[in-house]
């Protein structure tokens, strides 16, 4: 099962709503999966800079003095500690020196993604108690992704859980499982990227970083997605300003999007989206299968 | 008339109260609110009632109907008739997959679209479409009838037996053995009394197309019979 939603705000006016309104369609699908949840948000950038979610499975002792640590090794941080992560904030110059040096001082920590403006927070549990630990509801941004998750090609741990970040505002959400995964872990690997988990959606989306960084956008590296991944899949992913779904083309996991002048959003069912703003007269749709839903702020504005 | 308004009771209540009618009784129309996408809406019906939703629902809306008249004012998710023995029901809005699965009887109407597996292992449903259908409609249809106003997906009547599809638009493409049969004069009249009964107007017999089994597949084959 697992369930999966997204929303992407067209209207600024609903940005400070974005994690309440997420929180409340991502708690709505606990019972497709209740094993780990996990959101990303992509809040506004701050200019010049770069930010690094980062979890702990010991954060009292990882977190403790991480600021004052990274300052000493002349990184110029601002750290914010959530519950088991904490953002890193430093300038865009620096942001390619953050994993190096944390792996030297913190070992132990893991990276759950990073970018301009992506935070990334996920944990097993129900995703009530999630999004309360991580106090999402408090969040504002532009869009944003959510997941629920029922394992199946990997452990419940917090590495297992979506969204899976690979590549800098780039995250992905998955409900299925995916055939040739194992394969195309190697290729990706020999091209340099490194995984962090045998997580099947994890390949997904690295197999998307890669094809974006040979310079497709969103929408082409998920049509490239339909040829060269075997499962089933739909994908709800994110980059710094779009957002896109795919499903494969026997289409058996479940999706439901609706759209209106204020957002587009998805939902693995109808329940997810019965709360938004203006659903009643919302343009309710269920996506077709090996078909590329794409949009992005910078072809909207 | 009884109202379920969903948003404040429990949907258990709602399909008991349905369960719980007594042969004969009058209370025969009930009338649901705020489904708000609900799973399993008025399920197991198994008396002459009418049932309206007024919103959308979500799994297995009207699932084993046996003899119940349901309208959802709205879309339904997936497997919704699923399974139905008698009765009638109608979706206004589009529905999710496999609508119709497995029904035995009874007439579903969708009045938008129906995605993909509609109608999968039919065995004796009537089920009509406003709109178009999806992929590997009508898999494994072993009786009933399909009518559809619009198109068929991909792969439309794959490893079909005995029921009988009528497209009235393009089809994608057609299963394995399935293919496109004459239509005759018992045909035309069938699909003009299913039209009738699902309040298609302005739509004549003539515009459709009848698809079937060409029954060459290893079941319909006698040689095969010994294999048992």
């Amino acid at each position: 099962m697992c369930g999966i939603v997204g929303l992407f705000l067209k209207d600024p006016a609903l940005e400070p709503q974005l994690g309440q309104l997420l929180s409340d369609m991502l708690i709505t699908m606990t019972d497709r999966g209740p094993d780990s949840a996990g959101i990303a948000i992509y809040g506004a950038a701050d200019n010049g800079k770069a930010k690094v979610t980062v979890q702990s499975a010991d954060p009292d002792t990882d977190f403790e003095d991480l600021e004052a640590a990274l300052k000493a090794a002349d990184l110029d941080a601002k750290v914010t500690v959530k519950s088991t992560h904490a953002v890193v904030e430093v300038a865009a110059a620096d942001a390619a020196r953050v994993r190096p040096v944390l792996a030297s001082l913190r070992p132990d920590v893991r990276i759950m993604g990073s970018g301009d403006c992506v935070e990334i927070y996920k944990e097993t549990g129900l995703p009530k108690d999630v999004v309360a630990c991580f106090d999402v509801r408090s969040m504002r941004g532009t869009h944003g992704i959510g997941h629920t998750r029922m394992a199946t090609e990997s452990a419940v741990t917090t590495l297992g859980a979506h969204p899976f970040s690979t590549g800098s505002d780039q995250c992905l959400v998955h409900n299925g499982s995916l055939s040739n995964h194992n394969n195309l872990r190697r290729e990706l690997a020999r091209e340099g990227i490194a995984f962090e988990t045998q997580n099947d959606s994890e390949v997904a989306a690295a197999y998307l970083t890669a094809e974006m960084a040979k310079g497709k956008d969103l929408g082409e590296a998920l049509t490239g997605a339909l040829d060269d991944l075997d499962g089933f899949f739909t994908f709800v992913v994110g980059t710094k300003s779009g957002f896109g779904v795919v499903r494969d083309p026997i289409a058996c996991k479940p999706a439901v999007m609706a759209e209106t002048d204020q957002y587009v959003a998805f939902g693995s069912e109808y329940r997810a989206l019965v709360n938004l703003p203006g659903i009643e007269t919302a343009r309710v749709w269920e996506p077709e299968p090996a078909t590329v839903y794409f949009w992005d702020h910078k072809n909207a504005a | 008339m009884p109202v379920f308004d969903l948003s404040q009771t429990p949907l258990r209540d709602l399909n008991s109260a349905l369960h719980g009618l007594a042969s004969g009784a009058n209370d025969v129309d009930f009338e649901v609110i705020n489904p708000r996408g609900h799973h399993a809406v008025a399920v197991g019906v198994d008396s002459p009632i009418n049932i309206t939703v007024r919103g959308s629902v979500g799994y297995y809306c009207a699932g084993m109907n046996d003899g119940g008249t349901i309208t959802v004012h709205g879309s339904a998710g997936p497997g919704v008739g699923e399974n139905m023995m008698s009765g009638t029901v109608v979706i206004e809005g589009d529905a999710s997959q496999y609508a119709g699965a497995t029904g035995h009887g009874g007439l579903l109407v969708i009045k938008g679209n129906a995605a993909s597996r509609c109608g999968i292992s039919m065995k004796g449903i009537d089920i009509v479409v406003y709109g178009n259908i999806g992929h590997m409609s009508a898999f494994m249809g072993q009786s009933g009838h399909m009518v559809v106003l619009g198109d068929a997906g991909e792969a439309l009547g794959d490893s079909l037996y005995e029921a009988k599809l009528f497209v009235r638009g393009s089809v994608k493409s057609l299963g394995a053995d399935c293919i496109e049969k004459q239509m005759r004069p018992e045909h035309l009249q069938k699909l003009a009394e299913l039209l009738e009964k699902a309040g298609v107007e302005n739509v004549k017999p003539e515009e459709f197309k009848r698809y079937g089994s060409a029954r060459k597949l290893y079941t319909f084959d006698i040689d095969n019979a010994d294999a048992y």
